[in-house]
């Protein structure tokens, strides 16, 4: 063990000597960079330092509940991408077991017909405990293959309910995929999921119910503030549809106005939950004590919740 | 939350290869290595040797389990070997099951292909073995120490 400085000077070492590597177009050291970042290490950090965060990617966030064929859809975006001449990322997440950490990841099933395609680049994440159906590594692992060069980069939410929205912070687009039956759940949205909608999909159009869904959603989105947002039916499972999709999402992508935007909203929401996150490891990494004792006594009922929060926050500002 | 190289979860392909279509034993290895804790990726059946080494890479798995009942054992054992070893996986644990004699078991190992599992194996003995092997190979691995 060296002093932090020499330990400081072999990070940065091995970063410039990955960063190098990735850049090459090394996939193992891309594999393992993304290792680093999902860990959220210090080599991985240096690894972005070094590597600049990208930010030419379009980011194409796939979202819906389970079943409506999120993984499918992503499968058939990146042939039409490939079609296109376009080198695809894709990320995709599934959910970690609250009480073992443990997590059967299974999005690769759906796309192993870009296996062999060393033009795509597909990864598997799990949650980890993050709520809003992410991960906290996927920013990092999406500023990784934008840094790559790939583009677009797709990421794959969890299924989800209402209310896991995590990937508009996440995302420069954000397609939310029904299928049908899932009507009602469009009944209850008056929050969260079509919120969030920058397009609308509607996939296994070839089932029953799938007219009935659209109107659901026609009328959903007309409550919404300004433009309400594209809606495309799809049957990923035979590429119908799919071409239109990928059309209609590069349009977006070429406008001037759309993604810059959404990149400084994006990065906005980032450094604020970023410095968030640091400042309460540090607040409650000096206050072990002083929380357990306040603790006790809101529990004993001889301090109200407000009152202990003002003193450990007083706490705070000395 | 900053895992340290050694804390961070075990991540494991469970991968079926060869044609035929039972893929219960793998079903039931991927949900008891997830129960253990681990990350699983399950890739599904008639995985081609390419396709497994392929999905490994990319996804930095610490260990492949192999699960094979074609009786192709010989065959695709050391060729998933021969390609992690080729493309950079050299630390990456091959590991598995199915119906293998024991003398080509150890024909495998001495190849260097990991402890190999029969039918009856309990599930905790593969979750040990896998957890405890891992282990060893992230310790002697180049991973410098985290700052």
């Amino acid at each position: 063990m060296g002093s932090a400085d020499e330990r400081n000077a072999r990070v940065a070492d091995l970063a410039e000597a990955m960063a190098g590597a990735i850049r090459g177009g090394d996939r193992r050291a891309l594999a393992r960079g993304l290792t680093l970042v999902e860990n959220e290490s210090a080599q991985g950090e240096a690894l972005l330092a070094t590597l600049g965060s990208g930010g030419r990617a379009h980011r194409v966030g796939i979202t819906g509940p389970p079943g409506a064929g999120k993984s499918t859809l992503v499968s058939a975006l990146t042939a039409a991408w490939r079609g296109a001449g376009a080198t695809v990322g894709v990320l995709a997440v599934d959910p970690s077991s609250p009480f073992t950490g443990g997590a059967l990841l299974g999005d690769r099933i759906r796309m192993l017909a870009h296996t062999a395609d060393e033009h795509v680049f597909i990864r598997s994440l799990a949650s980890r405990g993050a709520l809003g159906g992410l991960s906290a590594g996927v920013y990092d692992a999406a500023d990784l293959l934008d840094a790559a060069g790939f583009d677009p980069v797709l990421l794959e939410t969890v299924g989800v309910g209402q209310g896991e929205v995590e990937i508009c912070r996440a995302a420069d687009t954000t397609v939310v995929v029904l299928a049908p039956g899932s009507g009602d759940i469009v009944q209850g949205m008056k929050a969260g999921l079509l919120e969030i909608a920058d397009v609308l999909v509607i996939n296994q159009a070839d089932r029953e119910g799938a007219d009935a869904l659209e109107a659901a959603l026609r009328s959903a989105v007309e409550l919404r503030d300004g433009t309400p947002p594209p809606i495309v039916t799809t049957i990923a499972t035979r590429g119908e549809g799919v071409e239109a999709l990928r059309a209609l999402l590069e349009a977006r992508a070429a406008s001037d106005e759309v993604l810059p935007q959404r990149r400084f909203e994006r990065a906005r929401a980032r450094l604020r939950a970023a410095v968030d996150r640091r400042r309460a490891d540090g607040f409650w990494a000096q206050r072990g004590e002083i929380l357990e004792a306040t603790a006790r006594a809101v529990a004993a009922g001889e301090s109200s919740a407000a009152d202990a929060v003002r003193a450990l926050l007083q706490e705070e500002s000395r | 939350m900053t895992a340290t190289p050694d804390e961070r979860p075990i991540r494991v392909l469970v991968a079926k290869a060869g044609l035929d279509g039972h893929d219960r034993g793998a079903k039931v290895v991927a949900a008891a290595l997830r129960d253990a804790g681990f990350e699983v990726i399950y890739t599904g059946l008639r995985q081609t040797p390419e396709m497994i080494v392929t999905a490994a890479l990319q996804e930095d798995v610490d260990a492949v389990g192999l699960s094979l009942h074609s009786g192709a054992h010989m065959t695709l054992f050391p060729r998933v070997l021969e390609l992690l070893r080729a493309h950079g996986g050299d630390e990456i644990l091959l590991t598995g099951g199915g119906i293998i004699p024991e003398a080509d078991m150890e024909t495998l190992r001495a190849l260097g292909v990991g402890e190999l599992f029969g039918p009856g194996t309990s599930l905790a003995a593969l979750t040990n073995y896998i957890r405890e092997e891992v282990a060893a190979r992230r310790g002697v691995g180049s991973a410098p120490p985290d700052a």
